[in-house]
């Protein structure tokens, strides 16, 4: 097992940690968290952080009746929410977000595989499955990307990313994804614009396939 | 055990005991701030106050989840809090990294508990000692009012001790974190 070397910003963690990063990127942010522990000392100290703001904000006195009414209802029996558990190669955020089902992809062409996860006005998060050695066409994004990689590897020319690792790709980069070789590449990729790919064809088809 | 903050005893008193009264001192404690957070965001008394009983409520309802060694309890309440207002007021549920649970036959280490304490009091005096500006930016930052573009990671407070802290804590889960790297 090799060590993660690319890890979440840490204003995005705060960010996360505050509730304002936006649902598609908070979804990898908490998969990358679930598989990095680097990254989940940094959120707890996030929380540590929010928990000092918590404890010096400005009181606001609640209703009288309050505690005795909540006071009541702590009998209430109630179901605790399903945990989805990690499964394979997917971490519990991801599994949840396919509700716990296996992926269902669709071909691209070339190999090369997806599965929309989540398509809003947020952004979109997909999985993308990416044969060895097979490039990813030449695409430059609207907005950020971030690319989490959950099995084989891929570089760029920003340089190499493994299991666990998290690119974080902003509008400026023009970049070219290649699979490593051995196992094909899946990752979880979102974004918070649609993509915009270089060569032609894949423009042609990016109405079809959402990418 | 005496010397353990009177907020993370009555954590512990609700967690192992579900005392009632620990958790209505907490209430006392944590609702006129949860309120002031919650209404900070724009969000209306009455409103504010359903979101203040749902976190309490969840605090109850998950205290079995409290783990003194790698969080203190006003941290592991703002989580929390801010969870539930992303439910409550966006109606999407935040994706949530997985859960790493001690086990439960597991000893407090006291000396541990103190010292993730100090380092969160530690934190508490940073902040009130910041420039009226640079604690607005923190407060605006925790209290989700900045985009990540706009938080600065240079907000002028230090989380480097307390993380070194708080990993101490997580490796108690050690059979937990085999997956993790
Ligand atoms: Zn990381």
């Amino acid at each position: 097992m090799s060590a993660i070397t690319h890890h979440t910003p840490d204003a995005m963690l705060a960010a996360y940690a505050a509730g304002s990063l936006p649902q598609p990127f908070a979804l990898v942010v908490a998969s990358h968290v679930s598989l990095c522990v680097h990254c989940r000392v940094a959120l707890e100290a996030h929380h540590s952080a929010g928990g000092a703001v918590l404890e010096t904000v400005d009181q606001v006195a609640v209703s009288g009746n309050l505690k005795a009414y909540l006071l009541a209802r702590l009998d209430t029996p109630f179901t605790p929410q399903p945990v989805v558990k990690r499964s394979g190669i997917f971490p519990g955020p991801v599994m949840e977000a396919m509700k716990g089902r296996a992926p269902r992809w669709k071909a691209l062409g070339a190999g090369v595989r997806q599965d929309i996860l989540m398509a809003s006005n947020a952004g979109s998060v997909r999985l993308l499955y990416i044969p060895a050695g097979q490039a990813v066409p030449d695409h430059s994004h609207g907005g950020l990307e971030l690319t989490l990689v959950l099995q084989g590897s891929f570089t760029d020319e920003t340089g190499a990313f493994g299991i666990g690792d998290l690119e974080v790709a902003d509008e400026d980069l023009d970049h070219t994804p290649v699979a490593g070789p051995g196992e094909a590449c899946i990752c979880l990729a979102a974004t918070d614009a649609p993509l915009r790919f270089n060569s032609l064809i894949p423009r042609l088809l990016q109405p079809l396939f959402r990418i | 055990m005496a010397e353990l903050s009177q907020q993370t005893l009555w954590m512990l008193a609700v967690r192992d005991k579900r005392d009632r009264q620990a958790f209505s001192a907490m209430f006392d404690h944590f609702a006129p701030r949860l309120k002031g957070m919650i209404m900070r965001s724009g969000i209306a008394a009455h409103q504010a106050e359903e979101i203040v009983q749902d976190v309490m409520l969840t605090v109850w309802r998950k205290a079995s989840m409290f783990d003194p060694h790698r969080a203190q309890v006003s941290a592991w309440i703002y989580q929390i809090a801010r969870n539930r207002q992303i439910d409550m007021v966006r109606k999407e549920r935040r994706p949530e990294p997985e859960d790493l649970i001690e086990d439960p036959g597991a000893e407090l280490d006291a000396s541990q508990i103190l010292a993730l304490e100090q380092e969160a009091t530690e934190l508490k005096n940073a902040l009130s000692r910041l420039s009226g500006e640079q604690r607005e930016m923190i407060e605006k930052a925790y209290l989700g009012e900045l985009t990540h573009q706009e938080i600065s990671t240079q907000t002028g407070l230090p989380l480097g001790t307390i993380k070194s802290r708080i990993r101490l804590g997580l490796e108690r889960l050690r059979h937990e974190l085999k997956g993790i790297r």
